[in-house]
């Protein structure tokens, strides 16, 4: 098991309700949504074309790339939309203190999860 | 021929004479109203107070009927005294009027319980169109209103009160609301829907007092209690009006005594409607007058025979979003209540059943089962074998099925009395297939519009080529059609995309709805909605193009196409600073500079010092224009000029679907404006205006939609245009979808050749959206939010 990083991102009002940022750390981008009630981390790249999931529409716990509607789950990292698309991405846990977002950074190995949802998705 | 008198010009009267007409014709017939509009539709009041419908929509004969039937109408005329003996009829205008035959219609009155001060300005009655009218000159937004009654009619009025911005208290002398029509337990999951709504409801009090100078300014109640109130609406129940009947010696109970053939004790006088009394039942319902007037136009053109046996008492409350119906006996003496209820969804389901039969039902919350349950109450179905799914169709029911249950004679529409078989023959015998067909051929479901689910589900199992004329849901999130979804935000008030998601959706809304609910709220209110960019494509939350790097185009305004040397040199300026990839003349005549950071817009749209082009967006694009009469030799009319001050107008707003519009000095056409959503098209000494053109993934050359002789009217004529299809597109439709949807016909009838009225209200609503609109560029200096253009700036880094 890999001992994760945990990493103080933003403010939480630097992210309005339902709308999501990018954040640049280290060697990646993230990008991190309001969902109301929590924060959700995920690599900042579609796995279909490599567009900003930041940028896109948040529909329940999923966010709809803008640019070609792909769905993918915030929670999972899973692609929802196509149906049966095996690819997904990377999510990070998060958890808030003081008012800040925080994010954990380095990967758990598969298997080893204590927080956050299940990652099907192996390192890149 | 013999004279018919007619008192009462409501819908009882004027149903029964419609009756009659079907009759070989032997009275010359002459009807009186003491009200000042002809026979309306009563039961649409409530929609009137609402908003929801214009006073004209619920004529139900306009003055054309009856001079094509030939009876004289005396309206404002209120009859005061009946001469049984000499046979006339005396107004208070002192007209003496004899009659062979006599018709009472005189329907009923608001009962005005012993409240002191009902005289005070500020009370009203709510049973006239003439009370609606003064209800809604007093409505408005912050006035107080109490609502004493909060029965059937009560309720409505409350509800259209508050729809007009009122803060209503209804105050109810009984322990729970609607207690004729629902049992204690509907009554309060009614009491919780209402209060949900926002409008408070007192139970078990009595209202005492108006107090006040001379006009309202409160109510006292038994307990101590005073509310303020600048208006008071009485709709305590009602009482049939009986005068006249007394002073012709009728026999009158509660209301005028009928019997079977609907004759009283006078053998040349008739009752019919409210005020009649028939098997010890006075009935207060629509559905009844109708079989009243059947019966009683047989036996007063000497055609006797049928009889009326009394009418299934059935009530709906017609409050958008709380469901209510309520049939036949629900009471549980000697009956079996079944019984659903679920506190979460609101929905309360109670049936009585007796011997197998259905005797009453009550559904609060979810009303879409009451057609098969008041067919079961009129036919008296033996329900044996469907017990167990009374209260539930049996899982993976047949859609067709409830209507396969029909009988041919059940009744679908009760206001207009239409049955099962008469609309299947006009389905095939009237070639009808859709239901805009179907009211017009049989006029069902043209009254309160309860029934309209059953129409669609007809035509749908009978009709051969059933189309559906409204528009399919806008997605699985808020399923509605956009028809009905405006219907909603605007009667309901909702200004924000996350309340309509919580109240008609599933509370989370996708890609789909949420722009198209953003679009609609910004319409309707004129920008003076709950702005929600997280409801908005990217595109709309930083006003820039995505492109598929990630990054962003930025076209600026160039009205018309015209440009000057010192903006162009502006533009290439910003290209060098921000290292635009590609600077691009597009087919618009504008320019667009390919390739910009998302956080740099902000800074090269101050450098650029020039307003949004809007090109990122589903709005008003631009207008490409010719030189016109400035340097063409062949220019007529001077296009530059009516093109600019076109795109001024419609600027920074936004539509259904992007507006690109075009306009050109000669039909030689260089700029192309027949092919434009809205296009411009100079003559000598006229303009075309031009609709619905495309030339996008189909081509349509545009649609005539009226030529007239100066600029002016050219723009005038297209800014109806541009605010009716604001109105009337669904989003994501593009004109030359919604004109073709709508018909050229249609789209000149609602917005040219509209009466003034009309014509000012969509010029009126359009300005008022363009006095809230602004450039979008303008959030470069001030933010919506101060991450709206910037990423994250993370507080610490790995190390």
């Amino acid at each position: 098991m890999i001992e994760g990083r945990w990493v103080r991102v933003t403010e939480c009002d630097n992210i309005p309700p339902r709308e999501g940022r990018a954040a640049r750390i280290g060697d990646r981008e993230l990008a991190i949504f309001n969902l109301g009630d929590r924060f959700l981390a995920v690599d900042n790249r579609c796995p279909h074309r490599g567009g900003p999931l930041c940028d896109g529409i948040v529909a329940g716990t999923a966010v709809v790339c803008p640019l070609h509607a792909w769905k993918v789950s915030l929670e999972t990292g899973a692609v929802e939309r196509p149906a049966n698309t095996s690819a997904c991405i990377r999510t990070y846990a998060t958890r808030v203190e003081a008012g800040v977002v925080i994010v954990e950074l380095q990967l758990r190995a598969v298997g080893e999860l204590t927080t956050g949802a299940l990652n099907r998705c192996t390192d890149t | 021929m013999k004279t018919l008198v007619v008192v009462g010009n409501g819908m009882a009267g004027v149903a029964c004479v419609e009756q009659i007409l079907k009759y070989e014709r032997c009275f010359d017939i002459t009807i009186f109203g003491d009200e000042t509009h002809v026979n309306y539709s009563r039961i649409l009041l409530s929609s009137v107070l609402a908003g929801e419908l214009a006073p004209d929509d619920i004529t139900l004969n306009p003055l054309e009927w009856y001079q094509r039937n030939d009876i004289r109408l005396r309206l404002g005329v209120r009859i005061g005294d009946v001469d049984a003996e000499r046979k006339t009829v005396t107004g208070d205008d002192g007209s003496v009027t004899s009659y062979d035959t006599l018709l009472l219609a005189t329907g009923s009155s608001a009962f005005m319980p012993p409240i002191e001060g009902l005289d005070k300005d500020g009370v009203f009655a709510f049973r006239t169109l003439e009370d609606t009218r003064k209800l809604l000159q007093r409505a408005g937004s912050g006035v107080k209103a109490v609502v004493i009654g909060g029965g059937l009619l009560g309720l409505e009025a409350a509800r259209g009160l508050q729809v007009q911005g009122c803060n209503v208290t209804v105050v109810h002398l009984m322990a729970t609301l609607m207690e004729r029509q629902l049992d204690p337990d509907g009554g309060y999951y009614l009491a919780g829907k209402m209060e949900d709504l926002g409008i408070r409801v007192l139970l078990g009090r009595t209202t005492t007092t108006v107090v006040g100078s001379d006009r309202a300014e409160g109510v006292a109640l038994d307990d101590g209690t005073v509310l303020e109130a600048d208006l008071v609406v009485v709709a305590a129940g009602i009482r049939p009006n009986v005068q006249l009947a007394d002073k012709a010696g009728l026999a009158v109970n509660r209301g005028i005594v009928v019997n079977d053939q609907m004759e009283t004790s006078d053998p040349d006088i008739f009752a019919i409607g409210e005020c009649v009394e028939h098997r010890g039942v006075c009935y207060g319902l629509v559905a009844p007058l109708l079989e009243q007037g059947k019966v009683l136009a047989a036996t007063i053109t000497g055609n006797k025979g049928p009889v009326y046996t009394g009418t299934l008492q059935a009530a709906k409350l017609k409050i958008m979003g709380v469901d209510v119906f309520s049939a036949g006996d629900w009471s549980e003496q000697n009956a079996e209540p079944v019984r659903y209820e679920d506190r979460a969804l609101g929905v309360y389901k109670k049936l009585t059943v007796r011997d197998g039969k259905l005797v009453g039902a009550i559904l609060v919350g979810d009303t879409s089962d009451s057609h098969r349950y008041m067919d079961w109450l009129r036919t008296g179905a033996d329900l044996t074998d469907r017990r167990r799914h009374l209260l539930f169709p049996p899982p993976a029911a047949d859609g067709g099925l409830d209507i396969a249950e029909m009988a041919d004679s059940a009744t679908v529409c009760g206001c207009v009395g239409v049955t099962k078989n008469a609309i299947i023959q006009a389905i095939h015998e009237k070639g009808v297939n859709t239901l805009s067909q179907l009211k017009e051929t049989t006029r069902a479901s043209t009254g309160c519009g309860s029934c309209t689910g059953l129409c669609q589900a007809l035509l749908k199992a009978v009709a051969p080529e059933f189309e559906e004329d409204t528009k399919k849901v806008l997605c699985g999130c808020v399923p509605f059609s956009q028809d009905n979804l405006r219907e909603i935000l605007r009667s309901q008030r909702l200004k924000s995309v996350q309340e309509v998601l919580d109240i008609y959706g599933n509370g989370l809304g996708c890609e789909v709805c949420k722009p198209a609910l953003s679009y609609m709220l910004d319409m309707l209110w004129c920008g003076d909605h709950d702005e929600d960019r997280s409801a908005r494509f990217i595109n709309d939350r930083v006003h820039a193009n995505i492109q598929k790097d990630g990054m962003f185009s930025v076209v600026p305004r160039i009205r018309g196409g015209v440009t000057t040397p010192d903006e162009l040199r502006r533009i290439a300026n910003a290209a060098e600073k921000y290292h635009v990839r590609m600077v691009k003349i597009t087919g618009s005549q504008r320019i667009d500079l390919l390739g910009v950071k998302k956080e740099d817009l902000p800074k090269i749209w101050a450098d650029l010092g020039m307003p949004s082009g809007q090109a990122y967006t589903k709005g008003v694009r631009m207008v490409k224009t010719c030189v016109g009469t400035d340097f063409c030799r062949f220019g007529v009319q001077d296009s530059t000029s009516a093109g600019i001050e076109m795109e001024r107008r419609f600027e920074h707003l936004y539509t259904p679907h992007k507006v690109k519009m075009g306009s050109v000095g000669c039909p030689r056409n260089c700029a192309e404006a027949t092919v434009k959503d809205i296009g411009l098209v100079g003559q000598e000494g006229s303009w075309q205006v031009v609709v619905g053109g495309a030339a996008g993934k189909s081509v349509r050359k545009a649609d005539l939609l009226i030529t007239v002789e100066t600029t002016e009217a050219a723009l005038q004529a297209a800014e109806l245009f541009f605010q009716y299809y604001r109105e009337h597109g669904n989003y994501l439709e593009r004109t030359y979808d919604f004109v073709v949807r709508l018909g050229i016909d249609k789209v000149r009838k609602d917005t040219v050749y509209a009466p003034d009225a009309v014509r000012q209200g969509l010029l009126d609503r359009l300005q008022k959206s363009k006095a809230r609109a602004r450039d979008a560029w303008q959030e470069g200096q001030a933010p919506v939010h101060r991450t709206q253009f910037i990423p994250l700036q993370p507080i610490e880094q790995l190390a």
